[in-house]
């Protein structure tokens, strides 16, 4: 076995991952929060006011970087996922219920944001716009795996019942986007256009990207602080955790 | 050939077997559907031309609601008699098996939907080439239903409140057949052209029958252990 292979299947074990996740918890935290103070100055202070929409479009600096994440990390899970179901690994299934309601929180976020930003701009909560309507099916995807998980008691089950679900998720999400796009052309043409966005100004874009990284900061963060938890919760009964872990 | 799809035949016969010796369970789906889908113009209003308008639809989630019914049945009373070990320790495919398992699952829950469906298709004022669109959409969609169904019902076998879970898995997965089987008879409507909708519909089932019954299978491995 080479020596690369060697250190990458190292820290695929419980025992050796969660001192290293604890390591990296401050550095992850910290960035979250000097990323999103940068974010927030820029996308408050700095970026100039939207010509048609007003203020009102600095939701924006929340709502597409909760979006971009919702998304993301669903292909994230499917990758664990994928990579726990062919090598067994323990910890794989661990980090896909780690990232599972932050996932859920970020689809909640974005709808939740989304809804407060079409009323004053479209004029109503809700619409049936092909993106909201997927986003929220995201939503639902998510609710269902972590249920399934609640819902199981033997954690190895678990873990290998949320991955099949995961997959299946993933391989369906492009054709619910794609059917609920059609569904709502055939409907009717698109009364709102998110895509038509005029070419934005780069503060914008700036503020828009450092939110962006402070989201994937969070998610690091959190992911890893509830990995943290898992692994002592499934590992509490074993030497390395009495030893070390507890202290 | 016929030495390569015994287990499947051999396993669509047991469970029809299995549901002609139980009958009340296959014909509560069935009254399931009809009153679901008669509750919706007592609850709508009696406006024809309204009833035209929601009858593919409300047929459509009467159709999913109905097949959520059986799912719970499919593999749990073989699960607690142990019968489901047996058949995936014993060395005929237990995959063809699991396929014969679905395909009886469609025969008892969802081809006496499709059968009905222009009946109840007529209480909504629908036009004869509807119905036969509609029918034609059912026919292609349900199966559909069952398989993908089956993959929620083994990855919630033996699992606490599998059947509120079930639904809470299985439903988003069932969005497209819903709106390109609705839609195939809307597009009628609009004069845009329903062939689209239902080649669309027969891709999913292609894929359907491709993958659903090898993820069940893995999925009762799983649950198996």
């Amino acid at each position: 076995m080479s020596a690369s292979l060697f250190n990458w299947f190292k820290f695929a074990s419980p025992a050796s991952f969660f001192p290293l996740a604890g390591r990296l918890v401050p550095w992850f935290a910290a960035a979250t929060l000097v990323l999103a103070a940068a974010g927030l100055w820029v996308g408050f202070a700095v970026a100039p006011t939207d010509a048609q929409q007003g203020e009102g479009y600095r939701i924006i600096f929340v709502h597409v970087p909760a979006s971009w994440m919702s998304m993301f990390i669903y292909c994230v899970m499917a990758f664990w996922s994928a990579l726990g179901l062919s090598f067994n690994t323990r910890l794989s299934g661990m980090m896909t219920s780690a990232l599972a309601p932050t996932g859920a929180l970020f689809a909640f976020l974005s709808l939740w944001t989304g809804s407060l930003w079409g009323k004053p701009m479209w004029g109503a909560w809700w619409v049936w716009d092909a993106r909201l309507t997927s986003q929220l099916i995201l939503f639902f995807l998510y609710l269902g795996f972590i249920a399934l998980q609640a819902a199981i008691d033997d954690p190895r089950r678990a873990d290998k019942a949320g991955a099949i679900l995961a997959l299946v998720g993933v391989v369906n999400v492009p054709i619910i986007y794609f059917s609920v796009q059609w569904w709502n052309t055939l409907h009717q043409g698109a009364s709102v256009s998110m895509t038509k966005a005029p070419s934005m100004a780069h503060t914008m874009l700036l503020g828009m990207l450092l939110m962006a990284l402070a989201f994937w900061a969070y998610t690091i963060t959190m992911a890893l602080i509830r990995v943290r938890c898992i692994i002592l919760e499934r590992e509490l009964t074993s030497e390395w955790v009495k030893k070390n872990a507890m202290e | 050939m016929s030495n390569f799809l015994t287990p499947f035949l051999q396993a669509v016969r047991r469970d029809l077997l299995l549901a002609a010796r139980h009958k009340t369970e296959v014909i509560t789906a069935l009254f399931f559907f009809v009153i679901v889908v008669n509750l919706l113009p007592l609850g709508i209003g009696p406006d024809a031309d309204l009833l035209r308008k929601i009858a593919p639809g409300a047929l459509w989630i009467g159709a999913l609601l109905a097949t959520l019914l059986g799912l719970q049945r499919l593999f749990a009373p073989d699960h607690q008699d142990g019968t489901l070990e047996q058949m995936a320790l014993s060395p005929q495919s237990f995959t063809l098996l699991i396929a014969g398992k679905i395909m009886a699952h469609w025969l008892v829950s969802g081809l006496p939907v499709v059968l009905i469906a222009p009946l109840l298709g007529v209480q909504f004022d629908l036009p004869a080439r509807s119905l036969g669109i509609l029918t034609l959409s059912l026919l292609l969609g349900t199966p559909i239903l069952s398989l993908i169904g089956a993959v929620g019902a083994a990855l919630t076998l033996g699992v606490r409140g599998s059947g509120v879970l079930l639904s809470l898995l299985i439903l988003p997965l069932y969005i497209p057949a819903l709106i390109f089987g609705a839609g195939a008879v809307e597009a009628d409507l609009a004069g845009l052209g329903f062939e689209g909708h239902l080649s669309l519909l027969g891709a999913l089932l292609l894929a359907s029958i491709v993958f659903a019954p090898w993820v069940a299978t893995v999925a009762l491995r799983v649950a198996l252990e």
